[in-house]
């Protein structure tokens, strides 16, 4: 009985510290722009595809295959983890083998995942810290990214290895034969030596209240670590984009204000009263964002995948999609208590764009996309940077003076060449 | 053979509204080098008996570069003029040879009203091989090396990797991949409005890196299918001083050849 309570006690304690996280989380998206969601089908697919069977990670076949063992191992996992919620929350001792075959089969599965995923952790470790491996690296991955990192990595991994230690215990401790549930752990239980009743139940429990407390911790770690993307990517892909990559979003208000200008009728007319003040054309800083745009910086995991792709920063310069993505959370970061306090208005003096984002990096995007293929969950980085060049063109003309004469030239001649229209069929006349 | 080009406007005087407007572009129109690609793809139209117009010097830029450069405001101005012109020549079907122009059309024109079947001239190409309309061998590549390289606009963007390589197939013998290809494929550089812009300060260009991979290829040929992408290439060639090892020729050109047109 006194386990129970123990167990509801820090259960309740996990819950409230999550949920102040989630509602703060939720709170800061009510403020960003709307992002509409439609075509339920198509993104259900999407997810299956891009998140269930991981086919971005597999781009890179060897370690994308480490990382969806990793992956689905922690879906199998997961299910034994619902179950010591419900024991312990009930004092009962593995409620769900009354599922049968089908419970047999996920344990059996989630012994042998346990096994696979501790040896992928180690790999990932390994790679973190005695190999170097460019991508992670580069000016935004701070000694703080590289400690969350190796910090996320040694919880999996101490995870798994009392997960283990439950199981080899549980294995001695059953009167059944257990090896056909747990094959991974009965096998090391047949090197531990004779141990006596009690040993072995102490040890047991050990280990599960380890694995639980250890499971909680994670969980209110993640919402302040790049590892939410436990729990943010699966979402994050389904809310994706579902239009082609070269597709760039529509801006309403523009339309509506050149509709006006090119209406002979309406070109020179006062704005109509009481209309509200024309909102803010592209990004400058957090606000104007749309709410996915910070859901994407929540489900980075700051794998450099596309950092690792993008023509301009392997030619040396300044953009890398990666920051721009951890520029969105960071800017978030330190600008959430005052939005949460002031609401939207709120103003530090501070902006994403300069502050966080040069225009520097904004400009050497060349909109290949590459960034947005290869990442595994979904991001699509040239928007973003195409959002806030809109701010720059549009609300400060700042724009490089190449294309600010390449701007005049469309506008004069119709072509982004300072060439008659006439000349236009030149081409046609000497055909032979 | 004498080639003339059709105009919209004087197929429409003669009450004629042609099944395809080719949309030749800025870079089709204005620029020395690609005018030959332009000229060898109108030469295949004619070829192959299509029914098409061109809009000649009632063209305007579709606002591209201006939208990836931020300035949406010049970009609808454009685009709503364009959407006019199309609307009085009553076009349905816009077969593009930019992929720029093209991924404009179909993906981004559909929000401001306009909305065409819009083909890339490569999947043209591609259809006619399949219907057998167009029959090409590859007596003049035979023995080539020809790599292609992707343009960011028609394969990522656009997801369409295979048409152009489906040409290249009947056109060449010979054919090597690059070491990114498709959806892994390198930009040249010239996106995003690169092409109008000083480059920021870095250690290298993109198009010398991605040059230096086309000629790493031991290509004799790297075909391409964008005109900001046949660009970066002559400079990139031109800048090792390699013009004389290895050519830069456009599907349309290797299409044309083959048919010794």
């Amino acid at each position: 009985m006194i386990k129970q309570i123990v167990f509801l006690l820090v259960l309740l304690l996990t819950l409230a510290v999550f949920s102040y996280s989630a509602w703060r989380i939720f709170r800061l998206m009510r403020l960003l722009k709307p992002f509409p969601i439609k075509e339920f089908g198509k993104r259900f697919r999407e997810m299956m595809v891009v998140a269930m069977f991981q086919s971005r990670i597999f781009r890179r076949p060897i370690v994308g295959l480490m990382h969806a063992l990793v992956f689905w191992g922690f879906l199998v996992i997961l299910f034994g983890s619902i179950e010591m919620i419900i024991d312990g929350l009930f004092g009962t001792e593995r409620i769900l083998s009354a599922l049968g075959p089908v419970y047999t089969v996920l344990i059996f599965t989630g012994d042998v995942f346990a096994l696979i995923v501790l040896i992928a952790i180690k790999a990932f470790l390994g790679r973190r810290i005695f190999m170097h491996i460019p991508r992670f690296y580069g000016v935004e991955m701070k000694p703080i990214s590289k400690l969350d990192a190796n910090l996320a990595l040694t919880l999996i991994l101490l995870l798994m290895v009392s997960l283990l230690g439950m199981n080899i215990f549980y294995d001695l401790m059953s009167q059944r034969t257990a090896a056909s549930c747990f094959p991974v752990s009965h096998f090391i239980a047949g090197f531990i030596p004779v141990l006596e009743t009690g040993t072995i139940h102490f040890w047991h429990e050990l280990f599960w209240w380890t694995h639980i407390v250890l499971i909680f911790i994670f969980a209110n770690y993640l919402p302040y670590s790049k590892h939410f993307h436990v729990f943010m990517s699966v979402p994050n892909v389904f809310l994706s984009r579902l239009e082609p990559l070269g597709y760039l979003s529509h801006m309403p208000n523009i339309e509506k204000e050149v509709r006006m200008m090119m209406n002979p009728e309406t070109a020179f007319a006062a704005a109509p009263e009481g209309e509200a003040a024309p909102e803010r054309f592209g990004v400058k800083d957090i606000e104007d964002v749309s709410w996915k745009t910070y859901f994407d910086s929540l489900a980075c995991t700051e794998c450099g995948r596309c950092t690792s792709v993008c023509p301009a920063n392997m030619t040396g310069k300044k953009l890398s999609p990666r920051k721009i993505i951890m520029d969105v959370r960071a800017r978030m970061k330190e600008k959430s208590n005052g939005l949460l306090k002031h609401g939207k208005t709120y103003d530090d003096q501070r902006a994403l764009l300069r502050e966080f984002i040069s225009e520097e990096e904004l400009w050497a995007c060349t909109t290949c996309n590459a960034c947005a293929r290869e990442c595994p969950v979904s991001i699509n980085h040239p928007s973003i940077i195409v959002d806030m060049r809109r701010f720059l063109v549009m609300e400060e003309a700042a724009a490089p003076a190449a294309l600010n004469s390449m701007f005049s030239y469309i506008e004069n001649n119709g072509a982004p060449w300072q060439y008659p229209a006439e000349d236009r069929e030149i081409w046609m006349n000497n055909m032979n | 053979m004498e080639y003339t080009i059709p105009l919209m406007a004087d197929l429409l005087q003669q009450n004629k509204k042609p099944e395809y407007l080719f949309w030749v572009g800025c870079a089709g129109a204005f620029d020395q080098r690609y005018r030959k690609v332009t000229q060898a793809f109108a030469k295949i139209l004619i070829h192959l008996g299509t029914d098409f117009g061109c809009l000649g010097a009632e063209e305007t830029c579709t606002g591209d570069p201006a939208r990836r450069a931020g300035n949406e405001m010049l970009y609808q101005m454009q685009a709503l003029q364009v959407i006019e012109t199309l609307k009085a020549y009553d076009v349905k079907k816009i077969i593009a040879i930019c992929p720029h122009c093209f991924n404009i059309f179909k993906n981004e024109y559909p929000d401001l009203g306009g909305n065409y079947e819009v083909i890339h001239y490569t999947q043209f190409l591609r259809d006619a091989l399949d219907n057998g309309k167009l029959k090409i061998s590859s007596d003049v590549f035979s023995g080539k090396n020809v790599t292609f390289h992707d343009p960011c606009y028609l394969g990522r963007a656009n997801d369409e990797y295979e048409a152009p390589r489906t040409i290249l197939q009947k056109a060449c013998t010979q054919i090597t991949e690059l070491p990114r290809n498709k959806s892994f494929a390198l930009c040249c550089g010239a996106g995003g409005a690169q092409m109008f812009k000083e480059t920021e300060a870095g250690d290298s260009e993109v198009f010398a890196e991605r040059t230096r991979e086309v000629v790493e290829s031991k290509a004799d040929i790297v075909a391409t299918s964008c005109p900001f992408c046949m660009t970066m290439f002559t400079d990139g060639i031109k800048f090792i001083d390699k013009q004389d090892e290895i050519k830069n020729l456009d599907i349309a050109e290797i299409v044309a050849q083959a048919l010794k047109l």
